[in-house]
C-alpha cells in the first residue's frame, strides 16, 4: 500500500500539489522541436534542466532524446546567459552539425529576462550561424501552464519563424497534430493520404523518437517536417489543427500571417472525434471517403456492438492532458462507459467547458477538475470506487492499491512499450485503444468470477 | 561588528554620504569594511581614490568560482577594506542575483571573520528595494541595523517608506532594525520639519541633517571624501557629526511605515503646499 496515507477524507487544499498530473514546458517544447528533420533542441538554462527533461523523454520514448544545454553557471545567472549561448550555437553547429535549432528557454533564463531572440540576432551578426542553418526560440517558462502549454508554444514557433510562403494557393493542407505519438502521427498522414490529400504535417515526430533499430547510431533520424515544406505552409489551402490546448495558438498565428483558414477540431480519438476529423478533410479533397475508411470505420462499429454488454455502465476514472482527455471521455460516453473522474494538471476553462458538453448530458455525476493532482483523483476514487482507471504511469500506484483495472494512457508512459507504435486516432486507433481496455476488464472478470459461471466464451 | 546597512531613493547621495561617513569613523581609530551592492560598482570611489579594483562578480566571472579574499579586498582612505559586488550593465542579467552571490561569497571567504577585528561592516545598496536580490543585506545574519538617506522631496521620501516596508518584513524574522533617517538637505522648503515629522511618523528618528554644499561636489570630483580632501571645511565636521551620532546611537526599532494619503498629507502640512 504505497499511497496507504491518502486520506479518504478531502480537505481544501490551496498551495499544495501532491502527485502532479503535469510536467515542465520545456518537455513539450523538446518533443514538438524533435518532429522537425535534424533539428537539435536546445535548453537555454542551467543543466540539470535539460537533464531531467531529456530522461524523462527518454524513459517514454525508449530512445535517446538528445537536447543542448547553454550550461548556465552562477555568472552566467548573474550576467546573462548570452555569452554561453552563442558560444553553445557556435560548438553545436561545428559539432553536431543540426540543420537547426530550436531554443527553448527555462525557469532560470526568464527570471533573470533573457532577450533570447535578441542574442540570436548576435549569433547571426557575429557569423555564428552558418549559412542555410536555421535558429528559431520559444519562452518556456515553467512556472506557467505545463508540458502542454509549452509544446504549444513551441509549435507556434515553428509556425510563426519557420513557415514561408509565396501568395499562391497550392493544392495541399497544414496538419498540426497536437501532442499524439508518432504512431499517431503516422496514422493521421495515413488517413490524409488515403483521402487523397496532400498535406504538411508539422511537428511530425514519427522516424524520429520511434526509429527503427539499425545497428548504426543516427543523431538525426530521417523522420520529422523538413524545412523546406515548413516554407511552404503559408501556400496551403487551409489547417487542420487538432486538439485546442497544443495546436490553436500555431493554427490561428498562421492564419494571421498568411491568411491560412483553419479549423480547430478535438484530437481525432474515438468514433465521433475521427468522424469530425474526416468530414474536416472532405472539402480539399477531389476523392469521396474511399471504401477503405468506411470498413475501418465499420468494424470500429462493429467491435463495439459486440462487447457492448461488458463495456456499459462501468465507471472510469481518467487523468491527463487535456486534449486527449476530451476526446477519450467522448469515446468513453460512445462505448457506454461513465467517466466519472477526469482530471488535467494543466489549466483552462475551456475545458472545463468542453468537458460540460460532453459529460452534462451523459454523466450529470461526473468531476471535472482543470490543474489538479493524482492525489486528488485518487481521494476521489477512494470516496466512490471505479471499474477502471486510465491515465499514465504514475497512475499504476493507484491502480494497485485500489486493485483497478488499469490502462496507461498518455504522458509519460516509463514502464510498458507499445504506446509509441500502435495508434490511438483514428477508427484502427479506436479499435486499438478499445482492445486494451477490454483485455483489462475481461481479466479482471475471469479473475474475480466464481467457479460455477466462469465462463470460456465472452 | 557592527553591520549597518545604507538606503534610501536613487541618486539622493547614499554612496557619498557612506563614503563620508565612514572617513569619519575611522579618523575616531574604527577598522571598517565597505561593501558596494551596486552594479555601477562606484560605492568605494572615494576611498580608493578611483574605480581600480575587480569587483565581486567580475572575478568570479574570470577565476570561476576558485575566488581568494585578497583578489576581491582592497585597502582605502585610513585602512578601510573595501569591495564592489559590481553586476551585469544595464538591461542584461540579474542584479538581485548577483547581491546575493557575491554577498554569499564575502561570507563564505570570511571576510567578517572575527580575526579581521572589525568595528563595522558597510553595505550600501542601490536605489529601491526592488526584489529578493536588494533585500539580502536585510536578511537574517547580515546588516543588522539600516540607515535610510532621504531628502524633503516627494520621491526620497515615498523610496523611504517602501524600504521601511522591506526592513518591516525582515525584522520579524531576522532581527533587523532601522537606526534612523539621514536627511541630505535639497533645499526643500521646511526640509529640518518635514524629516522629523516623517521620522516620527515611521517611528524613529533623523538622526542627523546633513546641509547641502559644494565642497561635497568638489571633493568627489577629485575622487576624495570631505574629510580627506578639505580636513578643515565645515562639511567635515558635519559628517564628522553624523559619524559620532551613529557610533552613539542607542536607538534601534522596526519601523511602521505608513500609506501613501498619510505621506502626502505630511507634505501638505510642512512642505511646499505652504
Amino acid at each position: 500500500m504505497l499511497l496507504r496515507h491518502t486520506p479518504k477524507e478531502i480537505n481544501p487544499r490551496k498551495a499544495l500539489t501532491i502527485n502532479p498530473a503535469k510536467t515542465c514546458q520545456p518537455i513539450g517544447a523538446i518533443y514538438a522541436s524533435l518532429g522537425i528533420h535534424k533539428c537539435l533542441p536546445h535548453s537555454h538554462g542551467a543543466q540539470g534542466c535539460c537533464a531531467y527533461h531529456r530522461s524523462t523523454l527518454t524513459r517514454h520514448y525508449k530512445e535517446p532524446i538528445m537536447a543542448a544545454t547553454s550550461s548556465f553557471t552562477e555568472g552566467a545567472s548573474v550576467f546573462g546567459g548570452q555569452a554561453n549561448l552563442l558560444q553553445a550555437l557556435d560548438n553545436i553547429f561545428t559539432i553536431y552539425n543540426p540543420d537547426i535549432v530550436a531554443i527553448h528557454t527555462t525557469c532560470l533564463s526568464e527570471t533573470i529576462g533573457d532577450d533570447v531572440p535578441q542574442i540570436i540576432s548576435k549569433a547571426h551578426e557575429d557569423g555564428k550561424i552558418p549559412e542555410g542553418k536555421v535558429v528559431i526560440s520559444a519562452s518556456t517558462p515553467s512556472y506557467v501552464g505545463s508540458h502542454i502549454t509549452g509544446f504549444s508554444n513551441m509549435v507556434k514557433s515553428m509556425a510563426l519563424q519557420l513557415s514561408g510562403g509565396e501568395g499562391r494557393k497550392n493544392d495541399q493542407i497544414n496538419i498540426i497534430p497536437g501532442w499524439v505519438e508518432p504512431a499517431d502521427m503516422r496514422e493521421l498522414k495515413r488517413l490524409c493520404q488515403e483521402m487523397g490529400l496532400n498535406t504538411i504535417m508539422f511537428p511530425d515526430t514519427s522516424g524520429v523518437v520511434d526509429s527503427p533499430q539499425t545497428g548504426k547510431f543516427q543523431m538525426y533520424p530521417q523522420g520529422g517536417v523538413g524545412l523546406h515544406e515548413m516554407r511552404r505552409i503559408g501556400d496551403s489551402e487551409a489547417t487542420i489543427a487538432l486538439g485546442k490546448f497544443t495546436s490553436q495558438a500555431a493554427a490561428e498565428a498562421l492564419d494571421a500571417k498568411y491568411k491560412v483558414p483553419c479549423q480547430i477540431l478535438d484530437l481525432p480519438i474515438g468514433l465521433k472525434a475521427t468522424d469530425r476529423f474526416i468530414n474536416a478533410l472532405r472539402p480539399y479533397s477531389r476523392l469521396k471517403v474511399p471504401e477503405s475508411i468506411n470498413y475501418e470505420r465499420g468494424r470500429l462499429v462493429d467491435m463495439i456492438t459486440d462487447m457492448q454488454q461488458y463495456l456499459a455502465g462501468k465507471r472510469v476514472a481518467l487523468f491527463g492532458d487535456p486534449d486527449q482527455l476530451i476526446s477519450l471521455s467522448e469515446f468513453l460516453v460512445d462505448l457506454d462507459m461513465r467517466p466519472v473522474y477526469v482530471l488535467t494538471g494543466t489549466r483552462g476553462k475551456k475545458f472545463l467547458r468542453r468537458m460540460q458538453e460532453i459529460l452534462g448530458q451523459a454523466v450529470p455525476e461526473a468531476k471535472v477538475q482543470h490543474a489538479g493532482d493524482i492525489f486528488l483523483l485518487h481521494q476521489w476514487i477512494k470516496n466512490e470506487p471505479v471499474d477502471l482507471l486510465l491515465g499514465n504511469s504514475y497512475g499504476k500506484y493507484i491502480a494497485r492499491d485500489e486493485d483497478i483495472p488499469f490502462v496507461r494512457y498518455g504522458f509519460p508512459i516509463t514502464d510498458r512499450v507499445g504506446h509509441t507504435y500502435f495508434p490511438s486516432v483514428g477508427y484502427q486507433g479506436g479499435m486499438q485503444l478499445l482492445e486494451r481496455i477490454l483485455g483489462v476488464l475481461l481479466d479482471r472478470k475471469d479473475r474475480d468470477t466464481p467457479e460455477e459461471s466462469f465462463e470460456l466464451v465472452m | 561588528m557592527r553591520k549597518v546597512a545604507i538606503y534610501g531613493k536613487g541618486g539622493i547621495g547614499k554612496s557619498t554620504t557612506t563614503q563620508n561617513l565612514v572617513a569619519g569613523l575611522t579618523e575616531m581609530g574604527k577598522k571598517i569594511m565597505v561593501v558596494g551592492c551596486d552594479p555601477k560598482a562606484d560605492s568605494t570611489r572615494l576611498l580608493l581614490g578611483g574605480l581600480a579594483q575587480n569587483t565581486v562578480l567580475d572575478t568570479l566571472r574570470e577565476e570561476g568560482e576558485d575566488v581568494e579574499l585578497d583578489d576581491i579586498l582592497k585597502e582605502g582612505f585610513h585602512g578601510t577594506m573595501c569591495v564592489e559586488s559590481g553586476g551585469p550593465e544595464p538591461g542584461v542579467g540579474c542584479a538581485g542575483r548577483g547581491i546575493i552571490t557575491s554577498i554569499n561569497m564575502l561570507e563564505q571567504l570570511g571576510a567578517y571573520s572575527d580575526d579581521k577585528k572589525l568595528d563595522y561592516a558597510f553595505y550600501d545598496v542601490l536605489g529601491d528595494v526592488v526584489c529578493g536580490g536588494f533585500a539580502m543585506p536585510m536578511r537574517e545574519g547580515k546588516a543588522q541595523e539600516i540607515y535610510i538617506v532621504v531628502s524633503g522631496e516627494m520621491m526620497a521620501m515615498y523610496a523611504a517608506n517602501n524600504i521601511c516596508k522591506g526592513i518591516m518584513k525582515f525584522a520579524e524574522s531576522g532581527g533587523v532594525r532601522l537606526g534612523g533617517l539621514i536627511c541630505n538637505s535639497r533645499n526643500v522648503d521646511n526640509e529640518v520639519d518635514l524629516i522629523e515629522a516623517l521620522a516620527n511618523k515611521l517611528g524613529t528618528q533623523m538622526i542627523h541633517f546633513n546641509p547641502r554644499d559644494n565642497m561635497v561636489q568638489r571633493a568627489e570630483l577629485d575622487r576624495k571624501t570631505v574629510i580627506e580632501y578639505n580636513p578643515t571645511h565645515l562639511q567635515a565636521d558635519e559628517y564628522r557629526k553624523l559619524a559620532k551620532k551613529i557610533d552613539e546611537n542607542k536607538m534601534f526599532v522596526i519601523p511602521t511605515p505608513i500609506d501613501i494619503s498619510e505621506l502626502e498629507k505630511l507634505l501638505v502640512k510642512y512642505g511646499i503646499a505652504n
